[in-house]
């Protein structure tokens, strides 16, 4: 963790800023606010000493994809001056045992204080044997083992998406591979380690920095009881959503391509979600998924059994 | 593992000084892979392809309204979903007997379009360049291999590691244009069976060709040229990793509403033959795959996903599929030589020829693969030119159809690194059965029964790996398939 006098200074000097960046006030707004200089150049000094070690079980990288898409910090400025992402497997350069023998010795020098970033559910069944996520002295590492090693040694852990939050689509109705999210593993094995969700099918890449950023900066930012931080996920969409008047007029777009009306009726599950979606937009603003078809409700624990049929009322 | 032995040529196994080599995680990649080669006299002479990773989607599948599989299925890979949310509504489309407006026939390519040029973008910098340039030495640029044999001269490392970073910007453009139509990115949810689920405006498709030209302008000013100044310093990597030499392309990016005439071409390419794609000769083998040795030799369309994690034998969570009995490749390669388009003015002036066939042999390699990939995401780039200027803005891109009672529907599409191929059965308007022949399933799979190895495999086949605690050329053979 960074010493006592950074935090306190970077603190100071942010606090304000930090909370406008985090909550937003206005459509598509970055996280800039959060990112003055005086806040990088503390977290800089806290790279040393707070790496970020990022493992990937049943997922498909989207989490990643997205956190690439980051416009404010940049994902460069994010790689270079933000955080020590020590291990990463689809962007690190080095691969099999150089790799891991790096990731082992981050996580024993920096126990209690490296942060775990896990991306994918872990699947149980067959003694974790549907996720292999390495091999070290000729024997296989499942993802179960991996993450209930590095789990037991992080100081804390962001569960990146859906899938590593709450179970997602591996975990969904017809999965055999007993797949499971990190809070749910914690308990099985009774691993204390704090744990963050950043939930999203994939998540927002600022929710994503913004929960690195608050846990570098502040510590474990405040939760819901679905473990999501209040400050992304703390707002309902259909309350929020631009919408809202065509609903309480009772008009509702009948096909995805009528746009004046609310999108219940063709299958938007907005009421049951709760995420900033509304206000942050997606990729630099462009667009979001209610304005282009419906919401699907991918940041909530039942995702996506839950919301599924997508496209009927709910 | 049985099987293995049969399949290394005599001659190297009765020397009997074959180093094994393990790569676990390969890295740079989407999903989980390890590789297995084995060395001896200093190239490769055996290799296996273990995919570690099994989720079960068509078991997730079924049971659902048909109409949630675009969604579902884009989860498979968050690099390509609109790959796969393309070959689910194009399997949806024909279940549901719906014909497409033009509209949303090039709204659909509007968006699969730019992602292609992400795609592309993405794997050449991010995934693959770090094979070929010194990142900086910071995390996770560090650890490298300590000999990891990076021959270019400072300056040119450093317009290496500079592209790498602007890349990073112009990729992610390349995502605000397929969110502009598809909502967001990754997972859009602006393709569904019917079309899309946004008209386009004016406004928002002038926004599309701004970003657009950032992109062009980027893949013709560096990735093109930097792909052939490779050339130079790893001339002999267009002379390694030739593979089976058997292609396959289902074709993708319909340029007008009869469905047959693609962009980039459907064909087979099969001991130097040509012939028509007869998508009823595929079939899927798991002799040495974790799934049930009784699911063996079907086409999708009966295909079974019966997973056993134990069974003996085997070595990957990954079916290996077969055309006419036979091991295929995909990918840019393949469209590129079932379509044979001219080369770029870059590509032309560096390599001395004018078409893709052009290139002869030298395009089965380890850069030929990355040759391919630059040329095509400049031809697609040309197509989505040609599409800002055929679509319509304010007219329709969706047509209404009602799930249907009873259905069948194939979707074969392309992702990025490969052909892809989605089936659906309805019964009682639900889906009964769906199965999912991805793209990185015809290039990263086992041996299949008859003993012949998946073309990654293959490919691995004679690469040199001068010292085995730096095997180099294995990863760069690896990820020249964008696996």
């Amino acid at each position: 963790m960074l010493h006592e006098k950074q935090q306190n200074s970077a603190t100071t000097l942010s606090r304000r800023t930090f909370l406008k960046g985090l909550t937003g006030t206005a459509a598509g707004i970055g996280l800039s606010q959060i990112f003055n200089p005086a806040l990088i150049s503390a977290m800089a000094k806290g790279l040393e000493t707070h790496p970020v070690l990022w493992i990937q079980g049943q997922g498909c990288t989207g989490c990643s994809v997205s956190l690439l898409n980051s416009v404010e910090p940049t994902i460069k400025k994010i790689l270079l001056e933000i955080i020590s992402l020590q291990y990463h497997p689809t962007v690190m350069a080095s691969e099999g045992e150089t790799a891991l023998e790096n990731m082992y010795r981050v996580a024993k020098e920096y126990k209690g204080k490296f942060s775990l970033a896990v991306e994918g559910s872990i699947p149980m069944a067959a003694d974790g044997k549907y996720c292999i996520s390495g091999e070290m002295n000729h024997k296989e590492i499942t993802m179960l083992e991996m993450t209930k090693e590095l789990g037991e040694m992080a100081g804390s852990v962001l569960a990146i998406g859906t899938c590593a939050s709450y179970g997602g689509i591996p975990a969904a109705k017809g999965n055999i591979t007993e797949a499971i999210g990190v809070q749910a593993f914690f308990k099985k094995f009774g691993i204390k380690t704090p744990v963050v969700n950043i939930p999203g099918c994939p998540p927002h890449p600022d929710w994503i920095v913004g929960s690195i950023a608050h846990l570098l900066a502040k510590g474990i930012p405040e939760v819901d009881e679905n473990g999501r931080p209040m400050l992304f996920f703390g707002e309902n969409i259909h309350e929020n959503c631009p919408y809202l008047d065509y609903f309480d007029q009772d008009i509702f777009s009948e096909t995805f391509t009528q746009k004046k009306g609310c999108r219940m009726d063709i299958g938007c599950k907005g009421p049951d979600v709760y995420a900033d979606c509304f206000r942050r937009r997606w990729n630099n603003g462009m667009n979001w998924c209610v304005e282009n078809a419906v919401c699907i409700g991918c940041v909530e624990p039942g995702f996506p059994d839950a919301s599924s049929p997508f496209y009927e009322k709910a | 593992m049985s099987g293995c032995t049969q399949a290394v040529p005599v001659a190297a196994a009765s020397t009997g000084n074959k180093i094994k080599v393990a790569i676990d995680p390969v890295t740079r990649i989407e999903g989980h892979l390890k590789v297995e080669v084995e060395v001896s006299d200093g190239k490769v002479v055996n290799a296996r392809c273990f995919g570690g990773m099994f989720r079960g989607f068509e078991n997730i599948l079924k049971g659902r309204d048909p109409r949630d599989a675009s969604q579902i299925v884009q989860r498979i890979c968050g690099v390509c979903p609109t790959a796969h949310a393309t070959a689910s509504s194009l399997a949806l489309d024909d279940a549901f007997k719906v014909k497409l407006t033009d509209n949303g026939r090039i709204t659909r390519n509007l968006i699969f379009g730019a992602n292609y040029l992400q795609s592309h973008i993405l794997h050449f910098y991010h995934l693959a360049a770090l094979d070929y340039v010194n990142g900086p030495d910071a995390a996770p640029f560090i650890p490298r291999y300590k000999k990891n044999d990076i021959r270019v001269d400072k300056a040119t490392n450093e317009v290496g590691v500079g592209q790498y970073l602007e890349a990073l910007e112009v990729r992610k453009i390349c995502h605000e244009m397929v969110a502009l139509f598809g909502g967001r990115m990754p997972h859009v949810q602006g393709i569904v069976v019917g079309g899309t689920t946004e008209i386009p405006t004016r406004e928002k498709l002038n926004t599309y060709a701004e970003k657009f030209k950032v992109v062009k302008k980027f893949i013709e000013e560096k990735y093109l040229p930097l792909v052939y100044l490779l050339a130079g310093p790893y001339g002999d990597l267009l002379k390694t990793g030739v593979g089976h030499k058997n292609l396959i392309s289902f074709g993708v990016f319909p340029m007008d509403g009869t469905g047959k005439n693609n962009l980039l071409k459907a064909g087979v390419y099969t001991d130097g033959k040509d012939s028509e794609l007869d998508p009823q000769l595929i079939k899927e083998y798991v002799k040495y795959s974790f799934f049930d040795d009784k699911t063996t030799g079907l086409h999708p369309s009966k295909g079974q996903t019966v997973p056993q994690h134990d069974k003996a034998g085997a070595y990957s969570f990954v079916k290996a599929p077969r055309y006419n009995g036979k091991p295929h490749e995909g990918g840019p390669l393949a469209r590129m030589w079932m379509t044979n388009p001219e080369l770029s003015a870059t590509g032309q002036k560096a390599l001395g020829v004018k078409k893709m066939r052009d290139i002869g042999n030298a395009a089965f390699s380890i850069l030929g693969r990355h040759v391919a990939r630059a040329e095509e995401a400049l031809l697609v780039a040309n197509a989505v030119e040609q599409w800002l200027n055929e679509v319509k803005p304010g007219v329709e891109t969706y047509v209404p159809t009602p799930i249907p009672e009873n259905a069948e529907g194939l979707g074969l599409t392309e992702a990025p690194r490969g052909a892809l191929l989605h089936y659906i059965d309805i019964k009682d308007k639900v889906i009964s059965n769906y199965q999912i022949t991805s793209a990185t399933i015809w290039n990263a799979n086992p041996m299949d029964d008859m003993g012949q190895r998946g073309p990654i495999e293959q490919a691995l086949i004679g690469v040199p790996v001068a010292d085995v605690e730096n095997p180099v050329n294995v990863g760069r053979l690896i990820r020249s398939f964008d696996p």
